[in-house]
């Protein structure tokens, strides 16, 4: 019994190491915060609402590699069509944030959209129904893209589609998505997508207590689904789900019906990237469908990896670092940044195939504290 | 049933209450378990299985043999779901028909499979592994709230008292010998509950020692469940079996004990003849 107590022990060790790094999220979020509101711009210790905007949308970027690290990392399901569910969420924030605006637009109709106003539409399509209430705006983030992840994932596991089919598939989807919200019949605005948003929840999206408020949310949103997913991923589901991963004929002949552990974790990661997208569209006031590209779901994959994929942790810091370095390089050489991710992708799966976390936890293997062996 | 008789058969503390009984029973009133008749499989044109028959009685030890591309295997796919069969019929008892369920559902039922190349979850502890394969409801839902309770630990540390591994309980299965893989994943059988074992070639790569505890474990084994080996290995054969059958292209050749099939002339030409 006393094996089984250490063994509870060292798993209870495994959920609190998202602890340090929920904590230095914290502190960094409410510095900031505290920085744009507090000092004058002058001041040392003054930080951009620029800088507070940028970091917001990190954090979102964050978000969307946690979902991606939840599905490959954990289940081997290499899904290169996550930005499609991160577009969808980013949409259907993005259509309540146009009715906000309501006759505050350039052609001034109270009822429609400019974009309708200018295809000479009379009246607001039926999708667009119930978008001026928050709370219906805010279900539809995570139904949309829940649905559409459940049908696909349900058509594509059961049918047993593994391996490099799927990503292929998961990138025709939103390929597909792409054309889809490119046309202007579709009603979501065509190539110039939702844009020119004023207010959310009645608060001005230019202010600086907006622009905080929104990365505190986004801040503390991470940092839950962060918590939910370690809960998930180290209950037994989570244990199936590694399973799944490394063997899964042995999975499904221990009584497991695999396909739907599989479709359920794909709808939890997708609504993941949901959030993440509707966090996203007010703090960089723009969503089109350019957000469905492959290149972006390509790029998440890219942050994954980087971090270490199936660390969570790893995941988030990957894709913080990443987007930081691509702030910093389009800014110096924008020709060469695409070549730098390319190669930087090709340098982390040849010498580090567990990403920056591996080297982190060989690292403390060989310089830190050693932890207690059990029964080596 | 009236309510009153419902209520009179729950206050019965001889049997377990009706709605927890095992839902599906096994029907072995003609102590047979397995039945499998008329089976044939074939793939692109070559008959892996043809027209094979085979009965196996509830709590025997029951050995399969045969060349290679005998059929053996692909008889295990079937039973186990994984192989769809051009026709026949297999039956898990009288009433449950196997070919109609799948491979999770079939596992479900008490049948549990050991691969020819051990296929154990490397990446989780040895505990964990057996964990995964306790007896237990599988859906979704139920996984992700499951609890480990104390009649379930102890069954996992009985298992691994059973098969040797309890050194190496919170060891990652992935760094485990390939003998140690072998027991883990007929533990990961055992921790299960089954009905049937179907175990294909459990002491390939043992040492002879290694090989020799297995066949005393399997053979403690037989009685309480119903075990089906295949193995190449004819002196493992020779140690462990009570009933032996010869698999030759894709039906059965000959069956009985030890001693008849050594001594069957058409078995000599097929199978044993060749070492000589």
């Amino acid at each position: 019994m006393s094996k089984l107590s250490q063994y509870f022990s060292t798993r209870s060790g495994l959920q609190s190491s998202i602890l340090p790094f929920v904590v230095i999220l914290f502190v960094a979020t409410l510095g900031c915060a505290l920085g744009n509101l507090l000092f004058a711009p002058d001041s040392l210790f003054y930080v951009s609402t620029y800088t507070i905007t940028l970091l917001g949308k990190y954090l979102c970027y964050a978000m969307l590699a946690l979902a991606v690290d939840i599905i490959w990392g954990y289940c081997g399901i290499l899904s290169l069509g996550h930005g499609a569910f991160f577009a969808l969420g980013g949409y259907a924030m993005g259509m309540y944030l146009m009715r906000q605006i309501g006759d505050r637009g350039v052609y001034g109709n109270p009822d429609l959209p400019d974009f309708m106003v200018f295809l000479d539409w009379q009246e607001i399509p039926w999708f667009w129904m119930g978008f001026d209430h928050f709370w219906f705006a805010m279900i539809m983030v995570a139904l949309v893209p829940g649905i559409l992840a459940f049908v696909f994932g349900w058509l594509a596991f059961r049918s047993r589609v593994t391996g490099v089919y799927l990503s292929i598939i998961t990138q025709a989807m939103t390929y597909a998505l792409l054309l889809a919200f490119f046309r202007n019949e579709m009603g979501f605005g065509g190539n110039n997508g939702l844009t020119d948003f004023k207010d959310i929840l009645g608060f001005s999206l230019q202010a600086d207590t907006t622009r905080v408020a929104l990365l505190i949310t986004t801040a503390v949103v991470l940092a839950a689904l962060l918590w939910i997913s370690q809960l998930i991923l180290s209950s037994r589901f989570g244990k199936v789900i590694i399973a799944i991963r490394d063997t899964e004929a042995r999975t499904r002949f221990l009584g497991y019906r695999t396909d739907r552990f599989k479709v359920w974790l794909f709808v939890y990661s997708a609504v993941i990237a949901a959030i993440a997208g509707a966090l996203y569209v007010p703090q960089v006031g723009i969503i089109n469908p350019g957000e469905f590209s492959p290149i972006n779901s390509i790029e998440i994959v890219v942050w994954v990896a980087i971090g270490g994929r199936g660390t969570l942790v790893g995941a988030i810091i990957g894709a913080l670092l990443v987007n930081y370095a691509k702030t910093r390089f389009t800014a110096i050489m924008p020709e060469v940044w695409l070549f730098a991710l390319g190669g930087l992708f090709v340098l982390v799966t040849l010498y580090l195939p567990k990403g920056l976390m591996g080297l982190y936890s060989q690292y403390r293997e060989k310089f830190g504290p050693k932890p207690t062996q059990v029964q080596r | 049933m009236s309510i009153l008789q419902y209520a009179a058969e729950l206050k019965r503390r001889d049997q377990v209450w009706s709605f927890m009984q095992d839902p599906t029973p096994i029907d072995i009133s003609h102590q047979v378990i397995l039945y499998v008749e008329g089976l044939n499989v074939s793939f692109d044109g070559f008959k892996a299985l043809n027209n094979l028959n085979l009965y196996v009685n509830d709590g025997e030890l029951r050995c399969l043999i045969g060349a290679n591309g005998a059929g053996k295997t692909t008889l295990m796919d079937v039973i186990t779901g994984k192989t769809q069969c051009d026709s026949g019929s297999v039956y898990f008892g009288q009433t449950l028909n196997l070919l109609e369920r799948d491979e999770a559902q079939i596992a479900q039922l008490g049948i549990g499979r050991k691969f020819q190349k051990p296929t154990v979850f490397e990446a989780q502890t040895v505990f964990d592994n057996l964990e995964l394969s306790l007896k237990s409801n599988k859906g979704v839902l139920a996984t992700l709230f499951a609890k480990l309770n104390a009649e379930q630990t102890d069954r996992i540390y009985q298992v691994l008292e059973t098969v040797g591994l309890k050194q190496q309980c919170f060891m990652l299965a992935g760094a485990l010998s390939h003998g140690q893989k072998q027991w883990l994943e007929i533990g990961m059988l055992l921790v299960s509950d089954p009905r049937l074992l179907l175990i294909d070639e459990p002491v390939a790569g043992m040492t002879a020692e290694e090989s020799e505890r297995t066949a005393q474990l399997l053979i403690s084994l037989a009685g309480q469940r119903t075990v089906i080996v295949v193995e190449h290995d004819m002196e493992f054969v020779r140690s462990i079996a009570r009933t032996v059958t010869v698999l030759h292209q894709g039906s059965v050749l000959a069956e009985g004990s030890m001693d008849e099939i050594q001594n069957n002339q058409a078995v000599i030409d097929v199978y044993l003849g060749e070492g000589q």
